[in-house]
């Protein structure tokens, strides 16, 4: 785990999944608290095979990288995903698990795993339900790295200047991640 | 909520350019730094301002050298390999005088190499691949918000002293999301009325005409050219250097290193002094002119120099050039789109620490 207040957090899955939507809302909430955050995403050619993660670093202090060998918390949301990111998880970091697609799985020893099927929750609501706001639900509820009142007004602002009828799918959805755990 | 907003580098550095007043932007698509493209796309037509995606990087380059020849505030943004092919453009434009700023975001090479982040265009950027003894501004910046600064800066020193200026990023700058303060624009864009080429039509009725060459054939004329240059770059060398010291007069060991390497290096400094090593920062922000004399008085009495950079220590040859012996010089590494990390920096300056008697001037 890093010292000193800096939080290294990896989102990780394919296109389409809103991997680089919620590591936006994670940076906004930071900003929300007025934390130091820096963000950055797979670019170019590697976005182009499909897979997609971003990596987000929330601080107090200034953040000397935006890339981080070690990551304190990850959020797997597919199978390439976990192969590929699994092991720069620290020691005693914790693994966010979309089970749907993963598979039941907790191959490291050192590491903690919260492992729910997202997809299925979400295949299986009567509302549009996301998986990746789902997965910050789960996140924020465990970790406690920002409030849930900064997530939501984050949700609120960036929903609204992009497409303010996903809103409340959005906020149900973080609560619905929320809750589960 | 704070003022800040989140932004990405290349936005970011896009929409300083707008708030300096761009009028033209030409460009070639290339990664890491498209963004600049498509934000000007979206952005320039609604200002009535110009935006022209050009057929290649050449072109657009040469595009630049029009429109800033009549006194427009022009730029074109690009990266490593697309930039090698502007070179003979920016000499040509340092030759005949033209305020044309570039953009350039780094990405790893040789050659086409990859789109990771990297500072491998040192060289490129600070000595030219352009022929003949020209000078090109360039600054480099260590975060978005410092990006957005140095925009406008380069700006304003293209105009100011009629000359190529250039913003040298990496793809970390450029792709990366932090929180951004966009202030204002409020430096003065220097009067052009009494060089720009600009007297299309009844212009020539109003004033003599004028003409920007690249091209001296005639008597003395070049060596008198080359005179003037050296002059004004003797000037830009004397007034616009601009570097940051952070904990240096106390120091040990002096880290160097420039754009998103000397944020890594700051930190590392602050770590380093909780475990008792004197280390402190000096990070050259123009590359050209570069800080020497800054740096030479800098180094006195240090033990030793650490520069790091995600190059093959290509600003190390202006670092030794500066301090003229004051002090050994050890260099860490990265390559090919690689990033250094904190441990081993720490690593190193411990292992510099421990072999301190060993390194004394």
């Amino acid at each position: 785990m890093n010292p000193d207040n800096e939080k290294h957090i990896i989102i990780a899955g394919f296109g389409g999944q809103g991997v680089l939507f919620a590591g936006t809302i994670l940076a906004e909430a930071a900003i929300a608290e007025g934390k130091n955050t820096t963000w950055i995403p797979s670019y170019g050619a590697e976005m182009r095979g499909g897979s997609a993660n971003c990596f987000v670093v929330i601080s107090d202090n200034e953040i000397p990288s935006p890339i981080f060998d070690e990551a304190d918390y990850g959020i797997f949301l597919s199978k390439a995903a976990i192969n590929r990111f699994e092991n720069i998880v620290a020691k005693n970091g914790t693994a966010f698990v979309n089970s749907s697609m993963t598979g039941k799985r907790a191959e490291r020893q050192d590491i903690n795993y919260v492992t729910e099927p997202l997809s299925d929750i979400s295949a299986h609501s009567p509302e549009k339900r996301f998986l990746n706001i789902m997965a910050l639900g789960l996140l924020i509820k465990k970790t406690g790295i920002l409030t849930k009142e900064s997530v939501i007004k984050a949700l609120e602002k960036v929903s609204s200047a992009k497409k303010p009828e996903f809103l409340k799918f959005n906020l149900a959805s973080f609560e619905a991640g929320y809750s589960l755990v | 909520m704070s003022s800040k907003i989140l932004m990405k580098g290349n936005k970011a550095i896009a929409q300083a350019a707008i708030n300096a007043g761009l009028q033209c932007y030409f460009g070639y698509p290339i990664t890491p730094q498209n963004e600049i493209g498509e934000f000007m796309s979206d952005e320039m037509p609604k200002l009535g301002r110009t935006y022209i995606s050009a057929e290649s990087e050449l072109a657009a380059v040469n595009m630049l050298i029009g429109a800033a020849s009549t006194g427009t505030l022009s730029m074109t943004s690009s990266s490593s390999c697309a930039i090698a092919l502007m070179q003979e453009a920016i000499s040509a434009m340092a030759t005949a005088e033209i305020p044309g700023v570039i953009i350039s975001v780094m990405r790893a090479g040789p050659g086409l190499g990859n789109i990771t982040p990297s500072q491998g265009d040192y060289f490129q950027a600070t000595k030219g691949g352009g022929n003949g003894d020209y000078r090109t501004i360039v600054l480099a910046p260590s975060n978005i918000n410092e990006a957005v600064e140095l925009t406008y800066k380069t700006f304003y020193l293209a105009f100011k002293y009629r000359n190529p200026a250039m913003l040298l990023a990496d793809g970390m700058i450029g792709q990366m999301m932090e929180p951004v303060e966009l202030k204002p624009f409020n430096l003065k864009i220097p009067d052009t009325s009494t060089w720009a080429a600009d007297g299309v039509g009844e212009g020539a009725a109003k004033r003599p005409s004028r003409k920007l060459v690249s091209l001296h054939m005639q008597g003395d004329d070049l060596p008198k050219l080359n005179a003037k240059l050296q002059h004004k770059y003797n000037q830009i060398q004397e007034n616009e250097v601009l570097y940051e010291e952070f904990m240096t007069d106390d120091a040990d060991i002096l880290i160097t290193a420039f754009g998103t390497v000397g944020r890594m290096a700051r930190s590392a400094v602050l770590k380093a002094r909780k475990q008792g090593i004197k280390a402190g920062l000096f990070r050259p922000i123009t590359l050209w002119p570069f800080p020497s004399e800054q740096l030479k008085s800098s180094a006195q009495g240090k033990k030793a120099i650490l520069d790091i950079e995600l190059n093959e220590g290509q600003m190390m040859l202006d670092i030794k050039a500066a301090i003229e012996g004051a002090c050994p010089v050890e260099l860490i590494s990265k390559l090919g789109g690689e990033i250094v990390k904190e441990h081993e920096i720490m690593e190193k300056l411990l292992r510099m620490t421990s072999q301190k008697e060993a390194v004394k001037c």
